[in-house]
């Protein structure tokens, strides 16, 4: 099924754990340092460098692009290495998690509570997530190298629903 | 005594990191490629995903995965060899940074654990030295994620537990951590030895490939008996339910001391990078 994340934004509760589906888009890549200085700065009451609400976090570090490529190899980071921030980047109003991997309880509370949705893509396939990618921009913390983060424009992207807004899951444990 | 220069060794692990990072060893592709036939729905797309990809990375020279790894290094070097113009250590390091520098190749190494600031060069490497016999140098490369390498584990068992003992301890480790370790996976157990050399010998158990049998016939049953609890786990790919979860369980064992068991499993991603070449 083929979805636009900002027609999903309204209708979030339509997405079942365990479907699959090709996204586009615009997604904000951030992964542990990212998430440390974002909540950080929550915590002092300072501008996030993107708009949070109902925004799509893709826990990714991109290689670098070539010469005449859009993108480098790009696929999903470990998402639970992010538990313990994602509570609270999810209150600012964070629809869209996009990474591969188990959560916390905590987390899946926290989905359900919020009507976000945490989706996963393939990890290791890089290469092939790289083409879904339209169009990149640095964002913000351009110091962390690869753990900056980059605006990415995607069409196309397979993804699975992992956690739905209703708090299912497709991991079995 | 054989003599070369350290340009020899820098170009040949400059070129390592690169084709390491862009093929996947046919071995692992011929697994996966038989994986899928044992799958269906999600379990089954996920495994084309991984071929689809293999295709894509040899062809258009994109790394395989965003996480190109911490890049380890397994030398046999031949006692009747030496490097007449520098030393390995040098000259590897300098291979590391011109293949990741020039071949777009992340660079995830942080100089310290806690300051965390990246070194831009993806060095030091991981460089493990052995002397052997003879006048060449073998050297085995090994590309490993933070995702795989996080999911790994060691643990000092006593003698009492024995193999069930071992074998609870592996089954543990992948059913706990396995799923964050992009399954299928690739399982290196290393027991005895110490604290120390057991977490080196589970990494040194991978430098093997797929469908190789273990030189000792007791190791080689466990290994098959292993590989086939794991796959009963139920994890399969990326952890979403399936048959395959692992393509294959490797066992390196060392002496070890009267009071000890070490175990360690050192966990490998599908992505499994791995290259060794002779010089």
């Amino acid at each position: 099924m083929k979805v636009d994340l900002h027609d999903l934004v309204l209708d979030s509760k339509i997405l079942k754990a365990g479907q699959k589906v090709l996204i586009r888009g615009i997604i904000y890549t951030a992964r542990d340092s990212a998430h440390d200085r974002i909540v950080k700065m929550l915590n002092c009451a300072e501008k996030i460098p993107f708009e949070m609400k109902n925004a799509a976090i893709y826990y990714c570090g991109p290689s670098p692009a070539k010469p005449g490529m859009i993108v480098g190899a790009c696929g999903p980071t470990t998402s639970s290495r992010m538990d313990v921030f994602t509570p609270r980047i999810l209150k600012e109003g964070v629809k869209f998690l996009i990474g591969k991997g188990v959560r916390s309880e905590v987390v899946v509370d926290s989905i359900k509570q919020n009507s976000a949705i945490y989706l996963v893509a393939t990890g290791g396939v890089a290469a092939l997530l790289s083409k879904t990618v339209k169009k990149i921009d640095l964002i913000a913390f351009e110091d962390l190298g690869p753990e900056a983060v980059y605006k990415l424009e995607v069409e196309d992207m397979p993804l699975i629903v992992a956690i739905d807004s209703f708090g299912n899951t497709v991991f079995k444990m | 005594m054989r003599k070369i220069k350290s340009r020899t060794i820098i170009n040949a692990v400059e070129n390592l990191c690169a084709n390491a990072n862009f093929e996947l060893p046919t071995d692992v592709l011929r697994s996966l490629e038989k994986s899928v036939l044992c799958e269906k729905g999600i379990a089954k797309d996920i495994l084309e995903e991984m071929i689809e990809n293999a295709l894509i990375a040899k062809n258009e020279q994109i790394p395989l995965c965003q996480d190109t790894g911490m890049a380890n290094f397994f030398v046999k070097f031949g006692d009747d060899v030496s490097i007449e113009d520098g030393d390995i250590y040098y000259a590897i390091n300098r291979g590391v940074f011109l293949g990741y520098t020039k071949n777009y190749l992340r660079k995830s190494i942080v100089s310290d654990p806690l300051e965390r600031k990246n070194t831009q060069d993806n060095t030091p490497a991981n460089i493990y030295i052995e002397i052997v016999s003879g006048d060449k140098i073998e050297i085995a490369f090994l590309a490993k994620g933070g995702g795989s390498e996080n999911a790994s584990s060691s643990m000092m068992l006593t003698p009492s537990v024995g193999w069930d003992g071992v074998k609870e301890f592996v089954l543990k480790t992948v059913n706990e951590k396995g799923r964050n370790a992009c399954p299928p996976l690739v399982i290196g157990v290393g027991i005895g030895g110490d604290f120390s050399s057991v977490g080196f010998i589970s990494k040194k158990a991978l430098i093997r490939e797929i469908g190789s049998e273990n030189k000792n016939i007791f190791y080689s049953e466990k290994e098959k008996e292993l590989l086939d609890e794991i796959n009963k786990l139920g994890i399969g790919p990326m952890g979403m339910c399936g048959k395959t979860t692992s393509l294959a369980v490797f066992i390196e064992a060392r002496p070890t001391h009267i009071a000890s068991l070490p175990v360690s499993v050192n966990i490998q991603c599908h992505s499994f990078r791995r290259k060794i070449i002779i010089i």
